[in-house]
């Protein structure tokens, strides 16, 4: 280490870890993606509007209800609120949309799913209004100083950060179990695998996609949650959520734990290239540097580094 | 319906000088293709093993076994769908090692699928159209502008193409989209594509498969005719016996991805293995 | 009953493949051109009704023509050979900021020049990110186009050449002057767009009833059987993203010269690639008239949205209205693709059909 400068390491290494915790978040937005996708074959391009809507519903009833209530409550309250919505919102979906275009092909179902991001930004913002809105969920958000052992002065590293890291691994672990322990995991793994063959042993089809909806939209909860708190509530939330498209498409679309890894790959490859590459590039390029590392694994292995291997027969 | 056939084999006959002027009976004995030593694994299912026969040019060939036997493998790797895990095709003498679709068809192999491949959004005048693509030479900003040569050459092609449509019968649905037609047309329409690329070989998997027997009568004879009036050699699978022992004049007998019998129907009716294979040992 | 097919023989094969081969169909055709092209421009001259001001041209007709070009353009690739791309946008943009460039860089060079090296430019881009449509498909390709869109975004953004480090980041186009002819005024400007739409239209409906049409409908449909009967999948990909993405370009440069005149980069977003989809979608996917009845139909929508409210009187926050249109175009969306996936060509070939049948109901 001798040859490094210390004082260049620190920062290299606060770098890595910023963009490996905000790789975290979009781990969490690109979960909504695997599991409608895993169980439903739908590319879902609404996860980013459900975690817009989420996180306005989220934001305003609990804005609202902290004047009346104690904090506690009032967030259990929001919370409970939010929950519902997404609850509506994925039977909506099902009863409304997805049911209705059974059998068509993924890109039309991929087409209808921007159709439901316009209806839910375009409604969401009528009912919960259009600002930016500031959220606290009562996470602590001080700056810290670690690994000052190591380093002259250590790290800087911010708490909320490290919260929503914690939140991200304890949803991860929650679906892991719901995936593979559970019988409705198993239904869901099931119709994942083979529509026709999951329907002809008696798994209601409709009914596993409203269950894999409504978790998508818990999960879009967690994550405006995270990124709200981080950045506030606000329309450009969807855009975070586009970033989770080049995530999966790293992790493999049907892999949960390729979804963590891209998603911190990810993120921490696209702060470095800001901060090493940006300033020689004109700065912004984390605007695309996601999108052209997804190009390039494409190219280079085009079912993702986890996703299963695309087989063709005729 | 000779005639209709004959009259197509003449108008065809200019575009197809090699096996005009020869009567099929003459072509009996050149080989047009070879199969030598073949096998496929995928991953450590064998699906092939070494696995050698020929296929003469004017002649129909059929490849018959149980299910599973590897049959439509075969025909993968025939036209390069599939590549062999060893051994080789080998067209006209010359052992092809990167072949793919679009080179073994453009080296005459043509194709129809167990399961329909049509092109479901087109109708049947564009889908046999489309096998003619090889022939159209009209440049980019020919096709752009659409005049002179560049329609003269498309009317051309159209012309063929109505002369197929003629041949096979199916006038009245030249502007349905074939994704509304029943299979047996279907079928139909994609032995048509096949037939107008003008194809040496012809590789039909299963033509008659869940057919009944008007339509089973009508495929057998336009398989023969388009053999007899144009001498394409047909290389055929089928599950239908009957069919197989009287249109063929030689078949492969396949089982568990092993040649077991090769010869005339005769031949092919008395070898105790292919008795075996398709009515169990009986021990 | 004014719409009939019965005693009209075509007895050879030109006839039957002719552009229009019903006749009522031609009647109809020249009867709108004539309009378009002659009846429109003189009722403006006389100043009669909607068409004595400026704001029927710079609001209406010049924007939905030169967005019926773009669709067409984007159709090519959607629509007609089955690549789905999120892109669209960014390809107006580089159509957009190349003919700025050159208008910029070359005196001298002829206004039609400019937009079809312009439109050159942006093939080329396509082409460059159509290369992974090669190895990968569907749903994956569309998150390619989608860096295609972000790159070229961050390149109009922060790459001082290409606005000609223009401080503010934005642009003004140069006069429009066709063969000495100045097209500054807005009737002027529609017969100048319109051209080219009527060009455009014309030649693509040329391709796709053509060997390449059929090829990439081929590859849209079933690409693995396209390439058993000797297409080369690499060549009719690539060529649709050609095609498509020069019309891109010829409609981006025509949107910044001939509809904005001065632009700034977020005019080709990802929202105008939204806008194109929608269009192509409702229009209808792989149908040429669906391109200019669905960019009439999206554009005018918005302007629906604002004015039913004003004629009843109702208040409504600008706000309220854009919030309001979003979820209209969402449910529109969701309403082609349940009751007519083919749009809204295929509703006016159903009504077409049912006039040639009329009386009998089916």
């Amino acid at each position: 280490m001798a040859v490094f400068d210390p004082v260049k390491v620190a920062f290299f290494v606060e770098v890595l870890v910023s963009g490996l915790l905000s790789g975290i978040l979009y781990a969490l937005v690109a979960l909504g993606f695997v599991l409608i996708f895993k169980a439903s074959g739908v590319f879902n391009f609404a996860q980013g509007a459900m975690v817009l809507v989420a996180g306005l519903a989220l934001v305003r009833t609990l804005n609202w209800l902290e004047a009346h209530l104690p904090f506690w409550l009032a967030l259990l309250l929001a919370l409970s609120f939010a929950g519902a919505l997404m609850t509506g919102i994925a039977w909506a979906v099902e009863r409304f949309v997805l049911r209705k275009l059974v059998n068509q092909t993924a890109l039309a179902l991929f087409m209808a799913t921007i159709g439901i991001t316009f209806v839910l930004e375009g409604l969401g913002q009528q009912i919960f209004g259009a600002q930016v809105y500031k959220l606290d969920i009562g996470l602590p958000r001080d700056n810290i100083f670690a690994l000052e052992s190591l380093f002259d002065g250590g790290i800087l590293l911010n708490t909320l950060d490290l919260w929503s890291a914690l939140l991200a691994a304890a949803i991860v672990g929650a679906l892991a179990f719901f995936f593979q322990w559970t019988r409705t995991g198993r239904a869901l793994r099931a119709v994942a695998d083979d529509h026709s063959a999951a329907q002809s042993v008696g798994i209601p089809l409709t009914r596993v996609w409203f269950i894999v909806w409504v978790v998508a939209g818990l999960v879009a909860i967690a994550a405006a949650a995270v990124w709200g708190s981080k950045v506030g509530v606000q329309f450009s939330l969807v855009y975070v959520a586009l970033k989770a498209l080049p995530v999966i498409i790293v992790g493999g679309l049907t892999s949960v734990p390729g979804a963590i890894l891209g998603g911190l790959l990810i993120g921490a490859g696209e702060k470095l290239a800001e901060v090493y590459l940006g300033p020689s590039l004109g700065g912004g390029i984390e605007h695309w540097f996601a999108y052209v590392v997804a190009l390039v694994v494409l190219l280079v292995r085009p079912q993702g580094l986890f996703g299963d291997r695309i087989i063709e027969r005729i | 319906m000779t005639g209709n056939a004959a009259s197509l084999a003449m108008s065809l006959a200019p575009m197809a000088p090699a096996m005009a002027h020869v009567a099929p009976a003459a072509l009996a004995s050149k080989p047009l293709l070879a199969v030598e030593n073949v096998s496929l694994r995928f991953g450590g299912v064998k699906a092939l093993s070494d696995v050698s026969f020929d296929i003469r040019a004017g002649e129909i060939r059929a490849i018959i076994g149980p299910n599973g036997a590897g049959k439509t493998s075969m025909l993968n790797c025939i036209n390069g769908f599939y590549r062999p895990s060893s051994g080789h095709v080998a067209l006209d003498g010359v052992r092809h090692r990167h072949l793919r679709p679009s080179l073994a068809a453009r080296n005459g192999i043509a194709r129809t699928f167990q399961n329909v491949a049509l092109f479901k959004g087109m109708t049947t005048l564009d889908n046999i159209m489309t096998g003619r693509a090889l022939k159209i030479r009209s440049s980019f900003l020919r096709q752009l502008v659409r005049h002179g040569a560049a329609l003269r050459e498309e009317i051309e092609h159209r012309r063929k193409v109505e002369e197929i449509i003629d041949f096979l019968e199916i006038q009245a649905i030249r502007k349905t989209p074939v994704g509304k037609l029943p299979y047996g047309l279907q079928k139909r329409v994609e032995l048509g594509r096949a037939l107008a690329m003008e194809p040496r070989l012809l590789l039909l998997d299963e033509p008659m498969a869940g057919m009944n027997l008007e339509e089973k009568e009508d495929m057998s004879r336009f398989i023969v005719e388009a053999n007899q009036a144009f001498g394409t050699t047909i290389t055929l699978i089928e599950h239908d016996i009957g069919v197989v022992m009287n249109l063929s004049d030689r078949i492969v007998v396949l089982n568990h991805g092993c040649k077991i019998a090769d010869g005339t129907p005769e031949e092919v009716r008395c070898n105790p293995q292919v008795i075996d294979a398709y009515l169990g040992s009986g021990e | 009953m004014f719409y009939r097919e019965a005693g009209h023989f075509r007895d050879n094969y030109q006839a039957d493949m002719a552009l229009f081969p019903i006749r009522e169909d031609r009647i109809g055709v020249s009867l709108l051109l004539f309009a378009a092209f002659v009846a429109v421009p003189l009722l403006h001259l006389a100043r009669i009704g909607p068409f004595s001001g400026d704001y029927l041209f710079n609001a209406i007709l010049i924007p939905v023509l030169i967005l019926s070009v773009a669709a067409i353009g984007l159709n090519v690739l959607v629509g007609y050979c089955g690549q789905i791309s999120l892109g669209a946008g960014a390809f107006m943009g580089i159509g957009a900021y190349a003919a700025y460039n050159i208008a910029v860089r070359v005196p001298g060079m002829p206004l039609i020049g400019t937009f079809l090296l312009a439109g050159g430019v942006a093939a080329v881009a396509g082409v460059l990110f159509g290369i992974p449509s090669l190895r990968i498909k569907g749903l994956y390709l569309a998150v390619a186009t989608l860096a295609a869109q972000f790159f070229f975004d961050w390149c109009f953004l922060r790459l001082g050449w290409v606005t000609n480090y223009t401080p503010s980041g934005s642009v003004s186009a140069p006069a429009l002057v066709v063969f000495g002819w100045e097209a500054d005024k807005p009737v002027e400007r529609y017969l100048l767009v319109l051209t080219i739409a009527a060009a455009v239209a014309w030649g693509i409906a040329n391709l796709v009833r053509g060997n390449i049409g059929r090829q990439w409908m081929a590859t849209r449909d079933m690409d693995i059987a396209a390439e058993i009967i000797g297409i080369r999948p690499v060549e009719a990909k690539l060529t649709a993203f050609a095609v498509s993405s020069f019309i891109l370009g010829l409609a981006g440069a025509l949107w910044a010269f001939a509809n904005l005149r001065s632009w700034e980069p977020y005019a080709f977003s990802i929202d105008r690639s939204f806008q194109l989809l929608f269009i192509v979608i409702i229009g209808g996917l792989g149908s040429i008239v669906g391109c200019f009845l669905g960019a009439a139909f999206i554009w005018l929508l918005p302007l629906v949205v604002e004015a039913v409210p004003r004629w009843l009187s109702i208040p409504i926050s600008a706000d309220a209205a854009a919030n309001l249109t979003l979820a209209a175009f969402g449910v529109l969306i969701l309403l082609t693709l349940i009751y007519e996936p083919h749009g809204l060509a295929r509703v006016w070939s159903i009504t077409k059909h049912k006039l040639r049948r009329w009386p009998f109901p089916y």
